[in-house]
């Protein structure tokens, strides 16, 4: 971290096949970066494997075997959080479909290992959200204080009600009913993916996605989320999951293709592809390339953005372009996800907010 | 200039540029506190000058050596600084605490420093606790805030007791001596006086007033002890202080399950360390005599730990 010292060191990292000779300083500013990007553990997972963890100066390797000990602590409390759902939603019927982290957790897949966590997803049909939100309520969960408008951005727009967070454990939980947002262009029916779920093998009440509706999902995640704090974790467990499927399966690419298409999710697919070609240098096996040709192609100045927005959330890899891409990435994100004048009014309303908070005449939140 | 005129006095003296003031501005002061080395920037006067009192002593850590935490404490921008100017605590970049007046930036640069151990670290036990050591040995004086135990601390390392630590007992997994992460014990309120009285050597940052906890303000360690902080020291005794108006000084055994249970309570990682958390604390424990301890004035406090240190290992 001495001066001088900044770019992106932890992007290169998941395509090169050994770590580069490092400084100290760099290593500090490697550890650093991927703190701020939820990487720490994953960066961890991966030296191991490559058999290089152990010849990492002492300093570093520290904080990599600290974060080891922080994910595997991790991966026990998702574990005993599902269970606590599984008291909690005993009278709801109909299936319970653990998405994202909890899902890499509850059905043993690969990103599960370096994965730090945030919060656990689910998705009920769109029916059961009341029940849900009662038993929930009633078993210790609360929403945290909402503005109003918050709160009905949530439930008549979005595919999750507001998060919850338990009252003794501190932990958040996402309900959801579909993988986007309803109003978004790419809407997605939940009923086809209910359909398709998989049970997990012994833990009778939940459901997973399917591979290609887990990995479609994954892929909608990155590209649709406005923020993207952790836009480079979330497509580094979709590299995951590709490469998983793809091994045990021979049929995987060819399903994923035309379930993309089916659910009209191919153009984000796509553009996570293609930034994952760049990142990791996953592509799809040339039997199957032709099918995912024809689909629409990514813009190259979405690609050139996403780029910039993916960098790690670090000031050694900020420049003005990088922060004018994560506006833009913001506002765009946005324009997937809601209709014009819908969204006219939520930015509005937002940067009004922001500007009331600003002089004092609203309290932060 | 001809001889025939009088000398002209000498230039007014210049103070020499001053290198904790100009690294802060710059690139950023690189000290080392033990296990851990810090890059610190800031602009905030009350920072600057809490270094100065109170960091002079410290080894600086190189330009090739391993920073562990870059924290920045900055005057926060914008109009708003003309009215209630405000310093922002920021670690790699994104902010991680509520912004705080300027006048507190030193007490608010402390606080960042231990949160950024607590949160982060992860390869040592860590305790929420005081640590001294005499003739080799430590005591580990674990206790909630309001229990006098750094007031306790900073008498201690005034009679004899090496200063380890006034927040954080780091642990680690696998050697047995406690590291020491020597650095100014934070004094509240009415403690400041008394350890001021107490000790008229002792040396304080100025009292940042009206904080979350009252008035605080930070004693120097004493530099004998800053130039021992890579000097471990084995735990033989765990001893959780209370101070109580009036007490007599007492001293009562305490059950070693009861230990273990409460020093778990106090351990920022324990839970996440797991098994080798608990084994680590359960072997620490076992190492140790553990007391209560209970006092109401400092010189007999002190009588006790010396009758303590004492005492055959």
């Amino acid at each position: 971290m001495s001066s001088g010292l900044s770019g992106d060191l932890l992007t290169p990292l998941w395509r090169a096949s050994a770590l580069p000779p490092l400084t100290l300083p760099q290593w500090a500013l490697l550890i650093s970066q991927a703190r701020q990007a939820r990487l720490l553990a994953r960066l961890a997972t991966t030296l191991q494997d490559r058999g290089e963890l152990p010849a990492v100066p002492e300093a570093p390797r520290r904080y990599l075997e600290g974060a080891l000990a922080t994910a595997e602590r991790q991966r026990n409390q998702v574990r005993w959080e599902i269970d606590r759902l599984r008291v909690a939603l005993a009278d709801i019927d109909g299936p319970i479909v653990l998405l994202k982290g909890g899902a890499y957790v509850a059905a043993a897949l690969p990103p599960a290992r370096g994965r730090l966590f945030g919060d656990i997803d689910f998705m009920v049909p769109q029916a059961q959200l009341p029940a849900v939100e009662g038993s929930l309520l009633a078993g210790g969960w609360t929403h945290q204080s909402l503005d109003p408008y918050d709160d009905r951005y949530y439930r008549r727009w979005m595919h999750e009600l507001p998060p919850f967070k338990h009252v003794w454990r501190h932990t958040w939980l996402d309900v959801h009913h579909t993988i986007t947002p309803p109003t978004s262009r790419h809407a997605v029916e939940a009923a086809p993916l209910f359909a398709a779920a998989v049970p997990v093998p012994g833990l009778p009440r939940f459901a997973v996605l399917a591979p290609c509706d887990m990995v479609l999902h994954s892929a909608a995640h990155v590209m649709l989320d406005g923020e993207l704090p952790h836009g480079l974790r979330d497509l580094l467990d979709l590299d995951d999951l590709l490469r998983h499927f793809g091994a045990r399966d021979p049929g995987f690419w060819p399903a994923l293709a035309e379930r993309a298409a089916a659910l009209k999710l191919d153009p984000l697919l796509m553009l996570a592809l293609r930034q994952l070609e760049h990142i990791t240098g996953t592509v799809a096996p040339p039997s199957v390339a032709s099918s995912f040709v024809p689909l629409a192609r990514p813009r190259p100045w979405a690609r050139s953005l996403l780029a910039r927005v993916l960098r790690p959330m670090h000031p050694s890899c900020d420049d003005p372009s990088t922060r004018c891409a994560r506006r833009l990435w913001y506002i765009r994100s946005h324009y997937l996800r809601m209709r014009p004048l819908q969204l006219a009014g939520h930015l509005g309303r937002k940067a009004a907010t922001r500007l009331l908070t600003r002089v004092g005449l609203r309290r932060e939140t | 200039m001809s001889a025939s005129q009088p000398a002209s006095p000498p230039p007014p003296a210049v103070a020499p540029p001053d290198p904790i003031a100009v690294a802060l501005r710059g690139d950023g002061w690189r000290v080392r506190t033990g296990p851990f080395a810090y890059r610190l920037r800031s602009n905030v006067p009350a920072v600057l000058d809490g270094l100065r009192r109170l960091y002079g002593n410290y080894p600086a850590a190189g330009a090739d050596d391993f920073i562990d935490f870059d924290v920045e404490v900055r005057r926060s921008g914008g109009w708003r600084r003309f009215l209630r100017a405000q310093a922002r605590f920021r670690f790699e970049g994104s902010q991680s605490f509520e912004p705080l007046p300027v006048a507190h930036g030193f007490a608010m640069l402390e606080w960042a420093m231990n949160w950024c151990i607590s949160s982060h670290v992860n390869h040592h036990l860590l305790i929420h606790s005081a640590v001294v050591e005499r003739g080799g040995r430590a005591v580990i004086l674990p206790a909630p805030p309001g229990s006098g135990k750094s007031t306790l601390c900073a008498a201690l390392v005034h009679r004899g007791w090496r200063l380890l630590s006034d927040e954080i007992a780091v642990v680690p997994l696998q050697a047995e001596g406690l590291l020491p992460v020597v650095r100014p014990v934070s004094l509240k309120n009415q403690s400041i006086d008394i350890i001021a009285a107490f000790e008229p050597t002792a040396r304080f940052s100025r009292p940042a007033h009206g904080t979350s906890k009252g008035t605080v303000a930070h004693m120097m360690a004493p530099p004998a002890h800053v130039a021992r902080m890579d000097e471990p020291a084995p735990a033989a005794w765990i001893v959780f202080p209370r101070w109580r108006p009036g007490a007599e000084v007492s001293l009562r055994p305490r059950g070693r399950a009861e230990t273990l249970v409460d020093l778990a309570r106090n351990s920022f990682n324990a839970g996440t360390l797991g098994l080798a958390g608990f084994d680590r604390l359960a072997r620490l424990v076992d190492g140790c005599a553990c007391h209560d301890f209970e006092y109401s004035r400092l010189d007999d406090a002190i009588a006790c730990f010396d009758r303590l240190a004492g005492e055959a290992p």
